[in-house]
């Protein structure tokens, strides 16, 4: 917890009874960084492994269209297939989706809502190495018996069956129930760390009807977490167990429920999507007001919107099921449920071309990317809403029209908005400017290679292509259309590899710029780039929203922007001039959470290959590191004689 | 005001003929014999039905998006800053009207929506009655369909054709296989249903009785496939439903039910002993097999295999000789097997498949030249 200038209290360290690990001190240096509890170097461990898993699935469904650019296709087995599809889907969602929106919150939250560190520093810390270790697990199936092959939704009966019946031959599912849970865990994690860091660490002044819109929607996106994660896990749990105990949760046979794992998974699956679109959504908030020069059009209005999508996420689920049989009934209520959610969605697109409109437009990579947002998702949107039809999404459900639907709404809403989110904060991050023309080509070959690969889809879906299939025959009216698809993948594949290539040559050549280079906005351009480990030398009072920008301009009676006088024009950062930054004391790096993080896969490999010495020794080294954590302090007191500061929090 | 009207017309007639060329190109490679499996294209009253509540919100969303997509191009090109330029904007923070009317009037459009779509939901939910009505019990398996005629308990059998009247409702009974000794884990795994040209999809579900309906206007071949990720084979898991006039059926019908003469030879003489067909499917017209498909005038049928080959000579002997390179059946216990590998040679595999392909009613693929003699 951080630590405040004016504690009194001098202490001496506390006597542990049992210390095996010395605590790491070292804050720099490449080892720093597996210890690091800082809250910015998290995020950058989140970002970066994010995108390389991006990167794999991406690679996946390369091998995808591959496959599929022509009928009859033998790039890959049927086997092969379905590997790749299930891992494609389920490496977007939990490895890319989670995880980035976890990367900015980390970075940002804690900037934008003025304090120096996330509520709790380890725990955060845990989020993220349970996320890399439960990644690696998932992928270590490939090498030890079979990649998860049921899907990323791993509908029982198919998943639960055992698995010496063999309807899904391979330890993949166990991998994929096993490491589904473990990630869970890392995701309940972090949800509730950003919940209390966002409800109590806010600066002071700075209300709830202050906080930037990015702030509101990871607030909504932690909610959702931690509610929707427990249904899954229970639905995982007794898949694993029908699979390896012989239960018979899902076995019809012996009176158990397929449909009720369909009912489970969905209840987290559709909150699930708007866990991964709403920080999408907040970060386009931020950025289309900077580069209009305008506040964002109705920010209430805006921020009451994500909530209600956040409440009426709940009540669609069903709305996957539509061919299930539910009942004409269940299906209209369904129905009328998902026709409501899209009211909300509206309103937030249609405040956002408020926004735009009338400002002085600066159509800067950050912007493109924003506005390509708006285009692209309001495609998925409305695709969704046909979907609410009930009658006609029995014809478009699990065909090629879903997938461009969500692809429209997950790649075209979500990734744009994050890869509007690296350029608009890079320079935040790291100090330097991502190079801008390549950022255009980035984007516009993203924006073609998108179109160009999920437009087709549509017709696809409508022509009766189903999702999921590892070939088709020819002569059914989908080869050209499939071929088109797969030339713009490697449209897409090619602009993902320019962002790499700009990110090597920024890193590398890349233009320093200042604390503010774009005339922000919220509070975290106030600070240095990149910002100090305390992030704010003093913890700035909070006097409206969009703070940062009122102290540099002012309006007139007309509503015109009028800079503010020099002192307050943001030429400078907010850091005072005779500051010391050994006046604050930050929480300590730990081993204690990397420890226990590394116990999950120990015991993951102990389930999936029912060795049950591996899974006692994951035991005992989860009891040791939290043993480890319980008794550590959060911040490390100094050697004994050397006076201190310190936090209440660290006592107990 | 008609420079704007114009330019709107303009942009939609734009995209129309963008959507017109995409749907062509897609249609441009319609080289196979048979019809496509197209929602676009119904060929019954149900599947007219959903396709009529469809296209009218189809264009309300495409107006929509396309609105909002020129909305996207105008605000960032109207307002934008040219270089060196340094407007200070006015600071626009929010406007109830505007704002209440954007939440309104999509919510009038989606009430609007709604009447029509919950009324079709009903109707489609409604199950035909009469005595013209057709039932059949559908029973997917991995990775085929078995359909059973029980009107009258006639016991045709048949696997991924279904046989149809025109003109007439088909209620079908979707299930998955019944499972003995119970409990047991053999009943199956979730698939779907679907003649996208003659309806929507169902899903068959485990432990579950669901319904689905099929009615078409035209003699004619429909093609469709399974919708539910089920396996390894979920994509050779293909069905047809032939059309025929109500004579035409009839005949169809009486075909079926004669028992065939060859049938002892059948039982004798294609070493069924050695390769045990009969554990698995039937021979017998009225007598369901175990596991497999029911061969019994296998001939009649157009293709097989999960509606994957064409039933010819050539593609029939390769599937009995070796089944599991021509299709994928993983580890399934259940599965037709590789007969290569337990000693059958080509020679024997087609002079079974010359057995199966002469013992048929009504003949409609003449005996093949390969056969003649064996």
């Amino acid at each position: 917890m951080t630590t405040v200038e004016d504690a009194t209290a001098f202490v001496d360290a506390p006597q542990h009874g049992l210390r095996i690990l010395q605590r790491p001190r070292t804050t720099t240096g490449p080892f720093s960084w597996v210890t690091t509890v800082d809250h910015k170097k998290i995020a950058i461990m989140y970002g970066t492994l994010a995108i390389f898993f991006f990167c794999v699935g991406g690679i996946e469904a390369l091998f995808i269209r591959l496959q599929l650019a022509r009928p009859n296709g033998t790039i890959l087995s049927a086997a092969r297939y379905n590997e790749f599809f299930t891992m494609h889907g389920t490496t977007m969602v939990f490895l890319l989706g989670m995880p980035i929106a976890a990367a900015f919150g980390n970075y940002l939250v804690p900037l934008m809502i003025g304090t120096r560190d996330v509520a709790f520093p380890r725990l955060n810390m845990l989020g993220f190495w349970v996320f890399a270790f439960g990644g690696v697990f998932l992928y270590s199936s490939f090498a030890l018996g079979g990649a998860p092959d049921g899907g990323w939704f791993g509908y029982a009966p198919l998943t639960s069956t055992p698995l010496a019946n063999g309807y899904l031959p391979g330890r993949g599912t166990d991998f994929w129930t096993v490491g589904l849970i473990m990630l869970g865990i890392g995701s309940v994690a972090t949800a509730v760390n950003f919940l209390v860091t966002i409800l109590n660490m806010r600066a002071p002044g700075m209300t709830m009807m202050r906080m930037p819109v990015f702030v509101w929607m990871m607030l909504v996106v932690a909610f959702l977490t931690l509610f929707a994660m427990p249904p899954v896990t229970a639905a995982l749990i007794m898949v694993f167990m029908d699979r390896n105990f012989h239960t018979n949760f899902f076995n019809a046979a012996a009176g158990g429920d397929p449909l009720m794992y369909q009912n489970l998974f969905w209840i987290f699956g559709h909150p699930e999507v708007y866990i991964l679109i709403l920080p999408g959504m907040g970060i386009v908030s931020e950025i289309l007001p900077v580069f209009s020069r305008k506040p964002l059009f109705g920010y209430s209005v805006v921020v009451f919107s994500g909530i209600a999508i956040g409440f009426l996420g709940w009540g669609v689920w069903a709305h996957h099921m539509f061919a299930t049989g539910l009942g004409p009934v269940a299906v209209s209520a369904f129905g009328l449920s998902t026709m409501l959610i899209a009211i909300p969605t509206g309103v937030k697109i249609f405040n956002w071309l408020a926004t735009v409109w009338g400002g002085a437009v600066r159509l800067r990579t950050p912007m493109l990317f924003a506005l390509g947002f708006i285009a692209q998702f309001t495609i998925g949107g409305l695709s969704g809403v046909m979907h609410s039809i009930v009658p006609s999404d029995t014809q478009q459900t699990d065909t090629y029209f879903v997938v461009a639907h969500f692809h429209y709404v997950l790649f075209g809403g979500l990734v744009f908005a994050v890869f509007g989110g690296f350029y608009y904060w890079w320079p935040k991050f790291f100090g330097k400017m991502l190079n801008e023309k390549m950022g255009k080509l980035n984007f516009w070959l993203m924006v073609v290679g998108f179109n160009l690969t999920f437009f087709p889809m549509h017709f696809l879906g409508f022509e009766g292509q189903p999702r999921r299939t590892y070939t088709y025959p020819s002569g059914m009216g989908w080869d050209t259309l499939n071929l088109l698809a797969t030339i713009g993948a490697f449209i897409i594949a090619l602009s993902v590899l320019v962002f790499l290539v700009n990110v090597i040559f920024t890193t590398r050549r890349g233009e320093k710029v200042g604390h503010d280079p774009w005339d922000a906005r919220t509070l975290e351009w106030s600070i240095p780039s990149p910002p100090p480990e305390y992030n704010f030398a003093v913890v700035p009072v909070v006097t409206s929203l969009d703070d940062y920008w009122h102290r540099k301009y002012t309006e007139d009676d007309e509503g015109r922007l009028v800079q503010l006088p020099a002192g307050g024009s943001g030429e400078e950062d907010l850091t005072p001039a005779n500051f010391d930054p050994h006046s604050i004391h930050m929480p300590s790096p730990s081993y204690w959470p990397l420890i226990f993080a590394l116990a999950l896969p120990i015991m993951g490999y102990g389930f999936v290959f029912k060795n049950w010495w591996l899974l006692a020794a994951g035991v005992l080294v989860a009891f040791f590191g939290l043993n480890g954590w319980a008794i550590e302090p959060a911040t490390e007191p100094e050697p004994t004689g050397t006076p201190e500061l310190h936090t209440t929090e660290a006592h107990r | 005001m008609l420079d704007r009207t114009h330019r709107f017309r303009r942009a939609g007639t734009t995209a129309a003929i963008a959507i017109a060329a995409v749907t062509l190109a897609s249609c441009g490679d319609s080289t196979g014999p048979q019809n496509k499996q197209s929602a676009l294209h119904p060929a019954g009253k149900y599947s007219r039905q959903i396709l009529h509540l469809t296209e009218p919100f189809f264009w309300v969303a495409v107006v929509v998006g396309l609105g909002v997509i020129f909305g996207t191009f105008f605000v960032a090109l109207r307002f934008r800053e040219k270089p060196g330029e340094e407007r200070s904007p006015k600071q626009v923070h929010g406007n109830t009207v505007l704002e209440i009317s954007w939440t309104v009037i999509p919510a009038i459009i989606l009430a609007i929506m709604a009447v029509p779509t919950v009324a079709t939901i009903f109707s489609l939910a409604k199950r035909p009655t009469g005595p013209n009505v057709v039932h059949v019990t559908v029973t997917a398996r991995q990775w085929w369909w078995q359909f059973d005629y029980t009107d009258g308990g006639n016991g045709v059998q048949t696997a991924n054709e279904l046989h149809i009247p025109i003109g007439q409702p088909i209620s079908l009974t979707l299930q998955t296989p019944t499972c003995s000794p119970s409990p047991c884990y053999l009943n199956g795994v979730d698939h779907s249903f679907w003649i996208p040209e003659l309806n929507g999809k169902k899903d068959v579900i485990p432990g579950r009785t669901s319904y689905l309906n099929l009615e078409a206007d035209k003699p004619g071949i429909y093609l469709g496939q399974c919708a539910e990720y089920c396996g390894l084979s979920h994509a050779d898991m293909r069905m047809r439903v032939i059309a025929q006039t109500l004579p035409d059926y009839h005949a169809w019908v009486q075909s079926q039910l004669a028992q065939n003469t060859s049938e002892a030879a059948l039982l004798t003489g294609v070493n069924n002993t050695t390769y045990g067909c009969a554990s698995c499917h039937s021979f017998k017209s009225g007598v369901p097999g175990a596991v497999a498909p029911n061969l019994t005038h296998l001939a009649d049928r157009t293709a097989f295999a999960g509606d994957l080959y064409l039933m010819n000579y050539d593609n029939l002997w390769k599937w009995v000789y070796d089944a599991p390179s021509r299709k994928p059946m993983g580890n399934l216990s259940q599965h037709m097997p590789n007969f290569s590998a337990q000693g059958m040679s080509q020679a024997e595999a087609q002079k079974i498949a010359c057995f199966l392909l002469t013992n048929t009613a009504t003949n409609p693929n003449p005996t093949p030249s390969e056969c003649v003699g064996k």
